[in-house]
């Protein structure tokens, strides 16, 4: 064996090497197929940062498709809803660098809001049932609608359809239990705060 | 001795405890309202059993728990229920919550109590109903209910019961009032909550030694008792729950998990008390000890104040000054906050109120920015990095600061006070764990749209689906009804189609002859009993018949029933009669007759038929020739067919050939019928297109022609289907053109 490798050191070198790669082939041609990821993880992963209002105002047919715009390659910074926040995590998520928010798709609220029918206005046409991309308003024909106020991710793709418009978006109530914390304002001196202790 | 552990970090704040020291225990008089609030504790709020005008009296319950984990709560004094409504609450955000409004009578009228001395009779379980019924929810500042302490799951057997009468936060000295004034009660509060918890093996009371008269009052009590007294050296914060058991057993509780997990319990020394009563007085919780302190008021000292009771108005009995104060604050100068009224009431929790001078606790100085001196990190009992935190807390990194265990800070403020650069550090933390929970709160329900819009986009896919399948379904009914409707056509196309009515007919006769005489005979008496049944109840509905009407449809199956029945018999009595002039018995006597025949004979037999049949084909063409019949080329096809054949048949003759002969189709009229449309369909084929235009042109005149007779017939008739046969006609009209138009284009 030894005398055979001394007399061809070339030939066996090549043996050796190509008898290597045929065995780690074939071990990564099993692992390919066993542990095959089935859909893109990608999208998955950006799909979870993305708000889910389903809004559209990236100008895609709700959330998930607007990842699978991202993982396509398309710009990070046009969810308002999501906001500066949800542009630094995608960001983040793909290592690039996080832009602000593109203004043309709208601009960010810090104030969630939620859909309010006022329902002595409401005809019953189901106009808003349908627009709902939560499936959040409740009502039938000619039966007065309301809103779920839970399940509204303040899309507002209900208040256009409507025909009376009767549709109001109200921010969202702070109530004792989701009430927080502000952080504090930053003072530079001590007179800033006496102006606004006055104001 | 018990022995002492030591905690990291922990500061010496100026204590302040003197001022409320000074004056004895004191009790103010009641205010004109009572607002007691519906969630003074941690948990679900209570669910008021009052309305607005019911009179209440003192201990009476106006609210049940509302549900596992909450407490009730009682009327604090005998009086009038005035309101349930939303009253400014004792709570950092300053918001409204639902209240519920006693006007007090001033009568204090107590409910009757059920004492129970001798509790020990009692099993455990009935205790800490009795307790939760009682409102107990703890006293030293985090109002947790006291009874689910008290019942702690059956897989976490405590060995351990820490009483916490640490009381570490400056100016505070409510508990130590009460250890001084009522030890023996703190005591008997310590040996019911060991029952209740299965008597563990240890019960300590844990004190800080700056308290050495509360020390000595509760050693006294518990003189003879298994029950220690620790004393310990006095840092703030002690009194935190997880440092507490540190310092007493050397033990910590894992980050995110409670006592109960390592088998402690850790209740204020102030719970135990109420717990005591709620069970031996049976007194729910209605008043409680609270410090009134701070250089704004002329009286500093502890008073016992009924819950509900206006801050206002505990201020108002100490000589409130509110020019001298800088503000109210609720709890301590290192934990409390401050309040923007006065309107809130005492409840639970309230362990302190604090009116400071501006001398005494100024405003903080504006921050600074950090200059990472690690002070913080020194001071914090918790061994956290309070200079990380407040960076990723600015950074609004959750990540990281959860990352640095930023939910471990118990927010003693320990780090705020040592900063140097006065940077409102729990203020930070604060803020970013509210933070964090609302991103927590809003991942779920993003989660929850997530699925929600997954869930109506399947929905939608599913009902578009749906129409599609009941789509296809109606297109291929529609396509069936259609090709029906078209075979149903070419049926009668074929029927009037001189080739198929042909083939029909030979088909039928052969039919026909195949039955015999017999059979017929008997299908024909068949038939007679049958139109006799029908005759006979045609008769009987005639005679049952009520109205006009229904007589004269009666009489007319009357008539119909005598018809067929009179067909009928004279068919029977024709195949009765005359069974040899039956056409199918000639027939087949003519058919045995050849089969008797010798080829030869069958020869001559088939060349005097087709000679016949030849000279009505030839006579027929000729009478077709003469009226210029459309059909005149299909009849020479014939007549040139049957020459054809003829000629063979003599050739066949000529030559003798019996085989030959015996092999030709026998030449009855059927088939040569069969043969006859035949020919003419070949002859058809073999119309050049311009012939066969013309063909279809004369017969849509001759169809168009028969229809618009049917039209005036019906128009002349008023007939309901004069609308269908126009179209009809119309349609005729309209191939006829379209035909007549492709005809010149030929």
């Amino acid at each position: 064996m030894i005398e055979l490798i001394s007399h061809h050191p070339i030939a066996s070198a090549l043996i050796a090497l190509g008898s290597l790669s045929l065995i780690f082939g074939a071990v990564l041609g099993f692992a390919a197929v066993r542990f095959k990821v089935e859909g893109d993880p990608v999208v998955a992963q950006i799909d979870a940062l993305l708000p889910q209002t389903q809004c559209g105002q990236c100008g895609h047919p709700g959330c998930r498709p607007y990842a699978q715009g991202i993982a396509n390659g398309e710009p990070i910074n046009k969810c308002p809803p999501g906001g500066q926040s949800t542009i630094n995590a995608i960001a983040d998520l793909l290592d690039v660098e996080a832009p602000t928010l593109d203004e043309e798709h709208g601009e960010e609220s810090d104030i969630p809001t939620v859909a309010y029918i006022r329902e002595d206005e409401c005809i019953g046409c189901t106009k808003c049932i349908q627009a709902c991309p939560m499936d959040a308003i409740l009502g039938a024909a000619k039966q007065m609608h309301t809103v779920i106020a839970d399940e509204c991710t303040g899309c507002d793709l209900c208040v256009d359809p409507c025909p009376v418009d009767c549709i109001d978006m109200i921010p969202v109530q702070t109530t004792l239990s989701s009430w927080t914390w502000e952080p504090p304002k930053a003072d530079l001196i001590a007179t800033d705060r006496k102006e606004h202790q006055a104001a | 001795m018990t022995q002492i552990w030591n905690i990291p970090g922990g500061i010496h704040p100026p204590e302040n405890k003197q001022q409320s020291l000074r004056a004895p225990l004191g009790h103010i008089d009641l205010p004109a309202e009572l607002v007691l609030p519906l969630n003074q504790h941690l948990g679900a709020p209570a669910e008021p059993v009052v309305a607005v005008g019911d009179n209440v009296k003192t201990g009476q319950v106006i609210a049940q728990p509302g549900g596992q984990f909450s407490a009730a709560v009682h009327a604090s004094s005998s009086g009038r229920v005035i309101a349930i409504e939303d009253r400014p609450l004792p709570h950092p955000s300053g918001f409204a919550g639902p209240c519920i409004v006693i006007a007090p009578d001033g009568l204090d009228t107590w409910i009757n109590l059920e004492p129970c001395p001798d509790y020990r009779a009692q099993e455990p379980v009935e205790l800490v109903q009795k307790i939760r019924l009682a409102g107990i929810a703890g006293m030293g500042g985090a109002g947790f209910p006291t009874a689910i302490k008290l019942a702690p799951k059956a897989n976490q057997p405590i060995d351990t019961l820490i009483l916490n009468g640490t009381e570490c936060e400056p100016y505070i000295t409510a508990d130590d009032r009460l250890m001084r004034d009522r030890p023996e009660q703190v005591i008997e509060g310590a040996r019911l909550m060991a029952y209740l918890l299965g008597e563990p093996d240890r019960v300590v009371i844990g004190i800080e030694d700056n308290k050495p008269e509360a020390i000595a009052a509760l050693r006294a009590a518990a003189e003879g008792s298994p029950i220690e007294i620790a004393g310990f050296p006095t840092k703030y914060p002690s009194g935190g729950e997880k440092q507490l058991i540190t310092i007493l057993t050397g033990r910590e509780v894992p980050a995110g998990k409670i006592p109960a997990d390592i088998g402690i319990v850790v209740q204020n020394v102030g719970t135990a008390v109420a717990a005591w009563r709620a069970v031996v007085r049976g007194e729910p919780l209605i008043s409680r000890i609270t410090t009134v302190v701070g250089e704004a008021l002329d009286v500093q000292r502890n008073v016992e104040v009924r819950l509900g009771t206006p801050v206002a108005h505990v201020l108002a009995a100490h000589g409130f000054q509110a020019a001298k104060a800088s503000r109210i604050v609720l709890g301590g100068p290192m934990m409390g906050y401050a309040i923007e009224t006065g309107d809130v009431p005492v409840v639970k929790t309230t362990n302190c109120i604090l009116a400071p001078s501006q001398q005494e606790l100024p405003a903080p100085p504006p921050a600074q920015a950090c200059i990472r001196c690690g002070m913080c990190s020194e001071a914090c009992p918790a061994s956290l990095l309070p200079q990380q935190l407040y960076w990723y807390a600015r950074a609004q990194d959750h990540e990281k600061l959860e990352a640095y265990n930023l939910f471990d800070c118990i927010e003693c403020g320990a780090c705020a006070y040592v900063c140097p650069s006065s940077i409102p550090l729990v203020h930070y933390y604060r803020a970013a764990k509210g933070d964090i929970r609302q991103a927590q709160v809003d991942k779920e329900k993003a989660d929850r749209s997530r699925e929600r819009f997954a869930f109506r986009q399947e929905r939608i896919a599913r009902q578009e689906a749906e129409k599609e399948a009941k789509r296809a379904e109606r297109a291929k009914a529609a396509a069936a009804a259609k090709a029906k409707m078209a075979e149903k056509k070419s049926n009668a196309g074929t029927a009037s189609d001189p080739v198929a009515t042909a083939i029909a007919k030979a088909k039928a006769q052969q039919a026909s002859a195949q039955q015999s005489p017999v059979e017929q005979r008997a299908k024909l008496e068949r038939q007679l009993s049958a139109a006799q049944g029908r005759l006979a109840l045609a008769q009987e509905k005639l005679s049952q018949a009520e109205t006009e009407e229904q007589a004269e449809k009666c009489r007319a199956a009357v008539k119909t029933a005598e018809i067929k029945l009179t067909d009928v018999q004279q068919k029977l009595a024709n195949a009765k009669d005359a069974p040899k002039d039956d056409p199918v018995a000639a027939a087949i006597e003519r058919a045995k007759a050849k089969l008797t025949m010798s080829p030869l004979e069958k020869l001559n037999a088939t060349i005097a038929t087709l000679s016949e049949r030849l000279q009505k084909a030839e006579a027929k063409l000729a009478q077709a020739q003469t009226e210029q019949s459309a059909h005149v080329e299909a009849l020479q096809l014939g007549v040139d067919k049957l020459r054809a054949k003829l000629n063979e048949a003599q050739e066949e003759l000529a030559s003798h050939s019996p085989t030959t002969a015996d092999e030709r189709a026998p030449d009855d009229a059927a088939s040569a019928a069969i043969e006859r449309a035949k020919a003419k369909a070949a002859a058809r084929a073999a119309m050049s297109d311009t012939d066969k235009l013309r063909e279809q042109v004369s017969s849509l005149e001759v169809r168009l022609d028969k229809a618009r007779q049917k039209l005036a017939d019906a128009e002349a008739e008023g007939s309901p289907h004069v609308d269908a046969l126009r179209t009809a006609a119309d349609k005729l009209a309209n191939k006829l053109a379209d035909t007549q138009s492709r005809l010149e284009n030929a």
